[in-house]
């Protein structure tokens, strides 16, 4: 008896010496942050023609490439739907957004009419999140998450000068989108009289409003990390 | 010396062309007796005009994504199909203004027709009555919209809040275009889908007009 208790004190000590001596424990990683970046048309689908002359569909890709760039030099990872002048199905637009498991999911859309910056979220209403959703109503699961990040955007581009309209839409694409989703239509900048500041081909313009959104971006990853 | 039988023959074709020429001129004095009296049996007093009523519209404007409701007087016809036709018809007459606030061309005519059905799927206790209205367009009003998400959602929200406004039992909306379905009006608004009524808010009262 008087043995074993005293290997038990000698294993004990022993055990307490080397945790003393065993590293910290490694930080949890972060959750991985990845944003989809969609630019809308492509292919034989052209999207509409801006004043000069542009397809929708090249505006949008320059769009995306611009602010794929803004967001991979500050560590976002980024997932576009396509880089090239492919035409890209809506459904396997959502089904790429969907295998990424994105944290943030933009449309780009471009056109002369209005002003400023369109942001657009699902009509679908609100639904609780199930483990089978169906495809074409899957947003509504996100739409609560989908506003709380078009509230996000437009924060930005206010704080950037940019005029910004909020609406909701039916978003064939979107809707089957199962990630925190918003379609982002750029029109030319207009003062209060209609007259135009800045025209969708303006590089500045261009500039502020990836990096307007860039901003927002990098803000709702903070904000999803906290949560 | 000319002979005497060529002498007979070009006295016998003068006289028949004397003949000729005088029943022609009767003929044509006939005809135009007769398009004189054509006309004078035409109606003469001007068709009846439906009786002026008021109409709420709900105007797009691109400028700050709104929707504005107005009231315009307007002579309808009774029929419910045909009445929310003409309220159609002066919403995009707006729009085809050169000074519109949310420019689209095409006009009164991009409305073919508008058809009031009852509502799909199950009765709602609340609207027993509710109705769909199905809105086909023209091929030339689709093909020549401006095409952008906010753009052509304000014209298909302002045509549901239009339809809703002056017919409060339509309560769902479909489109087509020349009688077919289509995916889209110009590339973003989506065409396939039944529209509820009350998508479409006014944000605004407008002035009596």
């Amino acid at each position: 008896m008087r043995w074993t208790s005293w290997i038990a004190a000698v294993l004990l000590a022993a055990g307490m010496t080397a945790s003393a001596q065993a590293p910290p424990a490694p930080p949890a990683p972060q959750p991985r942050f990845v944003v989809v970046l969609d630019a809308a048309h492509g292919g034989d689908d052209y999207g509409g023609r801006l004043a000069s002359g542009q397809p929708e569909k090249a505006y949008t890709l320059t769009m995306s490439v611009r602010l794929r760039s803004q967001l991979g030099v500050r560590g976002v990872q980024v997932i576009t739907t396509r880089e090239q002048d492919t035409g890209i199905d809506l459904n396997h637009r959502a089904e790429i957004a969907n295998h990424a498991n994105a944290q943030a999911c933009i449309s780009l859309h471009a056109s002369e009419s209005g002003s400023g910056v369109h942001l657009f979220v699902s009509s679908l209403y609100p639904m609780q999140p199930s483990r089978f959703a169906p495809w074409k109503t899957a947003q509504a699961a996100w739409v609560t998450r989908s506003l709380a990040l078009a509230g996000v955007l437009n924060s930005a581009l206010l704080h950037a000068g940019v005029t910004v309209t909020l609406s909701r839409s039916s978003l064939p694409g979107v809707d089957s989108m199962a990630c925190p989703a918003v379609a982002v239509e750029m029109a030319p900048d207009r003062d209060a009289s209609l007259k135009t500041t800045a025209d969708l081909d303006n590089a500045g313009y261009q500039s502020r409003v990836a990096g307007a959104l860039a901003a927002a971006l990098l803000e709702w990853q903070t904000e999803a990390h906290t949560q | 010396m000319i002979p005497r039988h060529q002498k007979v023959i070009f006295s016998v074709l003068l006289a028949a062309s004397l003949v000729m020429a005088v029943v022609l001129w009767q003929l044509r004095d006939r005809a135009h007796q007769r398009l004189i009296a054509g006309e004078d049996s035409a109606p003469t007093n001007a068709p009846l005009v439906a009786p002026a009523e008021q109409a709420t519209l709900l105007v797009a404007n691109d400028a700050d994504n709104t929707l504005l409701a107005q009231t315009h007087s307007l002579p309808l016809p009774a029929d419910p199909g045909a009445r929310a036709r003409a309220i159609l018809g002066k919403l995009l007459d707006l729009y085809s203004t050169p000074d519109s606030s949310h420019p689209a061309p095409g006009g009164g005519n991009a409305v073919s027709q508008v058809y009031l059905l009852p509502a799909l799927g199950e009765k709602d206790p609340l609207h027993p009555d509710a109705e769909l209205a199905v809105v086909n367009l023209t091929g030339a009003f689709v093909s020549s919209h401006p095409s952008g998400l906010e753009t052509e959602t304000l014209t298909v929200l302002s045509i549901c809040g239009t339809l809703h406004a002056n017919f409060p039992r339509v309560t769902q909306v479909r489109f087509l275009v020349d009688g077919i379905e289509r995916h889209t009006l110009a590339g973003h608004a989506d065409l396939t889908r039944t529209y509820l009524a009350t998508e479409a808010v006014p944000t605004a009262e407008g002035a009596h007009q």
